[in-house]
């Protein structure tokens, strides 16, 4: 039961994108298409896993026993550019097409600061391992449907003619507003 | 090379929020007053002023390959002073501020800074630059606070300028950040092109 609490709060209700401005980055650069949307989505979801995870089992059986709690920022974010690493071969070897669609974004996963938050996150809200897994999983998964609506808006979007000024960014910055009113109408579900 | 350009060069003309868009996240998460945007913005300015001098004093000695994960390094130095020091002597503004404290680590403008000016640079034009770059970031999480605490609450730094209950919540809460921040980008693309 605290597995789907957990779940429902992350993608819904404290969604890292709309309601704790984390990863605005990428929702803002990549949220052109929904193809790149869903790749991007996609990358998210693998890295933050698999980070939070080692991140989790450094902090547990390195830092705290050893009381090396003040180099927690360092150690993680040195994890996390370790990952991106690796997972950027992977997918340049796996899958061309998808690398040639991430482009530039993704080695700025590693400045992902959602990657990062989480691995935070997880530790300060004194998490267990699973619990961690199902919060890294449910947040990408958050942060995958904001990225994929904003894109499906977005794409309408490019149609219509906006008045000087208020064109590209301006008109973003609202409809991720009023994005975020629309969740804001999950809160109290949980 | 022009040092008063270098400085100002940051502040307005390549303003890092309203300009090049970059830093959206602590702009947006920790504007829910004026003062909590000056004290994000100052911490930036530290953080970057500090990694600007280290990376160009360091940049011959750093081999071209890594040179990504060691200017990493020496922010996240920073970064975890910076926490020990807010976590002494400010603990209230350390914690409404939160995560976004170590997450300056991931913030683009420093790292940005660092590849695209410090590594290139002497010390003092390293050390302008991020002052300027920072002082900018400060003016804009500052002025976008402010706004947003006019809005919801009808104070500004704490000041009552009307009373609450006229104020839109909403603009403290997480949809205001979006709209706010929207418009005012949409003002300074007013204003520039006018100039232009």
């Amino acid at each position: 039961m605290t597995y789907i609490l957990i779940l429902i709060s992350a993608v819904f209700v404290n969604n890292i994108v709309l309601s704790q401005f984390l990863g605005i980055c990428p929702f803002l650069g990549v949220s052109k298409k929904i193809d790149t949307a869903l790749g991007m989505g996609a990358a998210v979801a693998f890295v933050m896993t698999i980070s939070t995870v080692v991140t989790y089992l450094i902090q547990k059986s390195i830092l705290d026993p050893f009381g090396l709690g003040f180099l927690q920022t360092i150690t993680f974010i040195l994890v996390i550019a370790f990952l991106v690493q690796l997972v950027e071969i992977i997918v340049k070897k796996i899958s061309p097409a998808l690398y040639q669609a991430l482009g530039v974004f993704l080695p700025l996963i590693s400045t992902n600061c959602a990657i990062l938050g989480v691995a935070i996150m997880v530790i300060q809200k004194d998490m267990t391992l699973i619990e961690s897994v199902i919060f890294a999983i449910s947040t990408a998964i958050g942060f995958g449907l904001a990225l994929v609506l904003f894109a499906g808006i977005r794409e309408q979007l490019a149609l219509v003619k906006l008045p000087k000024g208020m064109e590209g960014t301006p008109t973003a910055l609202i409809v991720a507003g009023l994005l975020a009113m629309a969740f804001m109408g999950f809160s109290g579900v949980v | 090379m022009n040092y008063l350009k270098t400085f100002t060069n940051g502040l307005l003309k390549e303003n890092p929020t309203f300009v090049l868009l970059l830093g959206m996240c602590p702009t947006l998460g920790t504007t829910t007053s004026g003062m909590n945007g000056l004290g994000m913005g100052l911490a930036t300015t530290f953080v970057l002023i500090g990694s600007n001098v280290v990376i160009s004093l360091l940049k011959n000695l750093i081999p071209n390959k890594v040179h990504i994960p060691a200017y990493i390094v020496i922010i996240a130095t920073f970064v975890t002073i910076l926490q020990m020091v807010m976590e002494a002597y400010m603990p209230a503004l350390y914690e409404s501020l939160g995560l976004f404290i170590p997450l300056i680590v991931v913030n683009c403008i420093v790292l940005g800074r660092a590849e695209s000016f410090a590594a290139k640079n002497n010390p003092f034009a390293s050390f302008l630059d991020g002052a300027g770059v920072g002082l900018g970031f400060t003016f804009a999480l500052t002025l976008l606070g402010s706004v947003r605490e006019l809005l919801g609450t009808g104070n500004v730094f704490s000041l009552k300028l009307f009373p609450e209950h006229y104020g839109m919540l909403i603009f403290v809460l997480a949809p205001g950040a979006f709209i706010a921040l929207g418009y005012l980008i949409a003002i300074i693309n007013k204003l520039q092109t006018k100039k232009g």
